[in-house]
């Protein structure tokens, strides 16, 4: 962590500027896919109940992945990077927090129901 | 390491001295770790959503009696398109450092993200005139409030922010001061599209199927 | 004339003195006598600070300071002020229930409801919290040997934001009421519709605030940790203080969310009429412990956590011993940080999910114990085999070690539902947890302040008094808190100002001597610190190295100057400083030096926390007018400041070089003392190394040492 940048950076270090753009625009294509497919689901009635939501889910999650991929750069090549770490590592406290929640709301709202 | 991979992900800062990259490293990483506590904040926010908007209806408007999925649809392209287009201000700042075009494209992105405010706030007016459904109407409608009135805070601070940038780069020009900024807010304003993309799915499109 | 947009829901019935007049009761005069404690006290210091002349200095010097060292000292005064209001509202209230065998005692029972509260919130959000967040500023980045924080000028907001909640609840002992709902502050109790007054709203804006300034504080100590370490420092290198720091911080990262969500909640429901946590229209109350404690036992961790770190540092110098189990000392304590986050609902065992739940959240809970058991091994076998000096510090972690122990039992023991039903809100509760802040977190801060002291300012502490207020601390805490265990196991609920049980009456009165003696201890160590600084020509030891210590921090001067490194340190191993001793090559002259830049100090921090306290009062007090008054300013200081661009200043290196060189010249020249000479004032902070006692036959070699290390 501590080792020396070397001075003098050559430009293609950062790739070029066409790549970072068919970067973002790959994004944008994804994104628009991911987002009217699931819109188009719920209305086309396309699948109801549990396997609609699983759907949907998924398909967020997808959606996560490839903005965190195309518009905020992250990637798995870089994976020694304290950033990532810190991403999996709030993953799983949210994974945590949420899925505890939920589960105890909705135990003790089934105990009380009459 | 290779210098590519110290560039810290999210948006890079263009051919500077080594000495800037460093300073970079560490804001970047600072402006991460907030964004994930952030992050937290919305995990509550989803989780007591999640409770509240099938617990907490009361005999009140249920979530598929109030949402309109065309203006949620709306929203969300005009924020990914937002996001989207502060990814083309980066770029013309890393690779042209023109600061024109860097504010052109702010200005195309702050126009897209007021509209979408301005949409949510209409979404608001709507439901609670037409279907009687205020914050103070029952726990779910609370949750809801919250949760998206959170977000939209922020997309409204980010607003705020961004005026504040376009003049600091008309004063100053883009430092290196000035770009590090730009690029915690270019993080700031990615990170609230992925939070959108919870929202629309989870209490939206979750809410209309169930 | 509408007064109500002027003071919104201020009165002049607000103002405590209010109260002593309409309703002349023991109970109100105690409580005027409090606000005018208060006040007087505010009086006397703005009185002592015109009289000597040190507004100037202290603005200059200090407030507007961002040294991380400065904003240290100014969070660990903080806490010893808010700890001197904590410990007389718990004297009180031990006193109340003394008094109170079947009768009111002096206390109505309001008025103990808000002393609770008060003594809870302020002892955990207003004491612990900046003890430890004073200490790991002013000690974390010397160890890791960087010049200062990541963020400086954010370091010094976070100070100030804390320093405004402390303030809030101050200005609630004069203007208004404090919340009667305990430091948890469960709703439907303190939603408007059972608590309307401000109360709760005191409670609501102090903590949020705090809440806020340590989420600051752990972004900023987490990056400090991962991007500014000296060379060399790989994070397998560093003291084990830093370990505990970085877990610190990263459980305030993400324990805090939950709070300012819930607090935001609360004052929806209570400002805005919404329905998280009310009793009917969907609201659901169970949620709001749900969350709370969701940030509630990672805080009782992001405390305890430091203090381990610095046992850790007491053990191994005064054991003039390596540490024991170096790698598993650090994974127990990211086991520990991670499993910290998945306990919280054993503080809510008996609110009505089924069994299952509870069996899997007790089960998690016994976990824990594990790698803490694996910390007290270690230390113990740091001591076995070391030439052990009972300094303060070293009693304070003898202490430590016995009384843990016992609370860590009784935590297992609470961790299994089935006896959790039975003792759950009964002062057998209180005696746990005190049991474990007590001998844990507040004696391990003690202990620091002892064995810090000296590097902070340059002498040490009167070493015959630190024993008086151990002598008084280690048995007052005995003495106050095992009979609780006792009383709750017959019953005894917590929060309670009266009782009809004579059984109670003797433990009662051994408490309430357990606590007299406490505030003895108290006493014996505000003496210490000003007999301390008559004496400190006597007791100086600006050579820096008065424990003969072991990490970076003992080998530059004490006080430390404000660059703490006249050039980076570069280290090859664990210990680096004792390491160097050890092989001769301390106190070398560097080859060459360079120009410093250091921040400039700035008004901005201070001005965001008199803002920030302003904006809370008018919350409030519904006050609407100053509530977006001081938002606007507090956000235009922000954006004033990011258009300055010229925030560093350069220290030259000549001067530089003047000062480390005049120290080095003074380090290598004086003889050194022994160990058997360190509490005497041959002790000016050159230690004898190890080495050389032993070559010199002084102190004969334990063979012990090696056969464990
Ligand atoms: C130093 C001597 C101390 C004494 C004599 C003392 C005494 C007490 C007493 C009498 C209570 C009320 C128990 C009841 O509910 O009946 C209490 C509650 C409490 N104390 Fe202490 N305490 C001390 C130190 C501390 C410290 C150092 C901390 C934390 C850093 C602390 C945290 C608390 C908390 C969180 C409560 C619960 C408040 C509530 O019920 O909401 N105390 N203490
Ligand atoms: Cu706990």
């Amino acid at each position: 962590m501590n080792d020396e940048t070397p001075a003098g950076m050559p430009a293609s270090e950062y790739g070029s500027e066409f790549g970072e753009r068919l970067s973002y625009l790959i994004g944008l294509v994804l994104a628009l896919v991911l987002t009217g497919a699931a819109f188009t689901l719920v209305w086309m009635k396309l699948l109801t109940g549990g396997a609609a939501l699983a759907v949907l889910g998924l398909l967020a999650f997808i959606q996560v992945l490839v903005h965190l991929r195309c518009f905020l750069h992250i990637d798995l090549a870089r994976s020694h990077r304290d950033d990532l770490k810190l991403i999996l590592f709030t993953a799983l406290i949210l994974l945590v927090m949420v899925s505890g929640t939920i589960w105890i709301l909705y135990d003790q709202h089934l105990r009380m129901m009459p | 390491m290779s210098v590519s991979e110290r560039l810290h992900p999210g948006v890079n800062l263009g051919a500077t001295d080594p000495e800037s990259h460093e300073a970079a490293e560490e804001v970047v990483f600072g402006f991460w770790i907030f964004l994930m506590s952030d992050l937290v904040l919305f995990a509550v926010l989803f989780a007591t959503y999640a409770a509240m908007s099938v617990q907490g209806i009361a005999g009140g408007p249920a979530p598929a009696e109030v949402f309109d999925l065309t203006a949620a649809f709306v929203e969300t392209l005009l924020l990914l398109l937002s996001s989207f287009a502060f990814g083309f201000a980066m770029l013309a700042m890393k690779y042209r450092e023109n600061a024109r075009s860097v504010l052109a494209w702010l200005l195309a992105t702050g126009v897209l993200g007021a509209a979408f405010v301005g949409m949510e706030l209409h979404d608001y007016y709507v439901m609670i005139t037409a279907h009687g459904a205020p914050p103070q109407a029952s726990g779910f409608l609370s949750a809801y409030y919250l949760l998206t009135g959170t977000h939209a805070l922020h997309v409204s601070s980010g607003l705020v922010w961004m005026v504040i940038m376009a003049v600091q780069i008309a004063v100053f020009g883009l430092n290196t001061a000035v770009k590090l900024r730009l690029m915690r807010l270019a993080l700031f304003w990615h990170m609230l599209d992925v939070v959108w993309i919870g929202i629309f799915t989870f209490v939206y499109l979750f809410g209309v199927v169930s | 004339m509408n007064w109500e947009l002027i003071f919104g829901q201020l009165q002049w019935t607000s103002f405590v003195f209010a109260g002593a007049i309409l309703d002349p009761s023991l109970s109100e005069f105690i409580a005027s006598g409090a606000g005018s404690i208060a006040v007087l006290g505010a009086v006397a210091v703005v009185i002592l600070l015109t009289v000597k002349r040190w507004w100037v200095p202290l603005w200059r010097d200090w407030l507007t300071s961002v040294d991380h060292k400065k904003v240290g000292i100014m969070y660990m005064v903080l806490a010893l002020v808010m700890f001197a209001r904590a410990v007389i509202e718990a004297a009180l209230m031990r006193a109340q229930q003394l008094v109170a065998y079947d009768s009111a005692g002096f206390l109505s029972a309001d008025h103990f409801g808000q002393l609770f509260s008060t003594h809870g919130t302020i002892m955990i959000f207003f004491v612990a919290m900046p003890f430890i967040t004073g200490l790991m500023n002013y000690v974390m980045p010397l160890q890791i040997g960087a010049r200062d924080v990541s963020f400086p000028l954010l370091n010094a907001i976070s100070l100030m934001l804390t320093v405004a909640g402390a303030i809030l609840i101050m200005i609630s002992l004069v203007v208004g009421q404090f919340s009667t709902g305990g430091w948890t502050a469960y709703p439907p109790f303190t939603g408007i519709e059972f608590s309307p007054g401000e109360g709760v709203d005191y409670w609501i804006w102090a903590v949020s605030l705090g809440s806020i300034g340590s989420t600051l504080t752990g972004l900023n100590f987490a990056v400090t940790i991962y991007k500014k370490r000296c060379p060399g420092m790989t994070l397998f290198r560093m003291p084990l203080f830093c370990w505990t720091t970085l877990c610190t911080s990263i459980l305030m990262i993400f324990a805090m969310a939950p709070l300012t969500a819930v607090t935001v909640m609360l004052a929806l429901d209570r400002y805005a009429g919404f329905h998280f946590f009310t009793n009917g229209d969907g609201g659901n109350m169970m949620n709001y412990a749900n969350l709370f404690w969701l940030f509630g036992h990672p805080e009782v961790y992001i405390l305890i956590l430091p203090a381990f770190g610095v046992w850790s540092e007491v053990v191994a110098t005064f054991s003039a011993k390596r540490i024991y189990g170096y790698t598993s000392l650090v994974y127990a304590t990211m086991c520990i940080a991670v499993l910290s986050f998945a306990v919280w609902l054993h503080h809510f065992f008996t609110m009505g999910q089924s069994a299952n739940v509870n069996a899997i959240f007790g089960i998690a809970t016994m976990v824990i114990g594990v790698p803490t058991g694996v910390k007290v091994y270690d230390w113990l076998l740091t001591m076995v085999g070391g030439r052990i000096r009972f300094s303060t510090s070293m009693l304070f972690l003898i202490n430590f070690l016995l009384t843990f122990i016992l609370g860590g039992l009784t935590g297992v023991l609470l961790a299994n539902p089935g006896v959790d039903f039975q003792v759950h809100n009964t002062l057998f509760l209180v005696a746990h947890f005190h049991n474990m802040i007590i001998p844990g977190v507040l004696f391990g801060m003690f202990a620091a302040v002892q064995f810090w002291f000296p590097k902070a300012f340059g002498f040490r502490l009167h070493e015959g008094l630190g024993r008086a207020s151990f002598w008084c601390f280690a048995p007052g805490f005995l003495l106050a808190f095992f009979p609780l265990y006792w009383l709750g196991m017959m019953g005894a609920t917590r929060r309670t100002y009266m009782w009809s049980d004579p059984e109670y009456l003797p433990w009662l009165a051994l408490a309430m001597a357990g606590a007299g003696l406490i505030l003895a201890g108290f006493a014996f160590m505000v003496t210490q610190i000003v007999v301390s600084v008559r004496q400190r020509d006597r007791l100086a030891c600006p050579l820096g190295d008065p424990w003969d210590g072991r990490a970076l921090e003992w080998s530059i001067p004490a006080p430390a100057p404000e660059w703490n490194f006249a050039v980076l340190p570069d280290v090859t191993s664990r210990d680096a400083f004792y390491e160097a001793k050890q092989s001769g090559q301390a106190y070398r002259s560097p080859a060459a030096y360079e120009d410093i830049e250091v921040p400039r100090n700035t008004a901005t921090a201070p001005l965001i926390g008199l803002f920030a306290c302003a904006w809370a009062f008018g919350l409030v007090w519904h006050i609407w007018w100053l509530v977006a008054v001081s938002f606007v300013l507090m956000w235009a200081v922000v954006i004033v400041r990011s258009f300055n661009m010229n925030t560093v200043e350069i220290i030259p290196a000549a001067r530089v070089k003047a000062q480390n060189e005049a120290f080095l010249a003074a380090a290598r020249a004086a003889p050194g003392v022994p160990r058997e000479q360190e509490m005497t004032s041959d002790n000016r902070g050159k230690a004898l190394p190890e080495a050389l006692t032993a070559r010199a036959g002084a102190v004969p070699a334990g063979r012990a040492v090696e056969v464990l290390s």
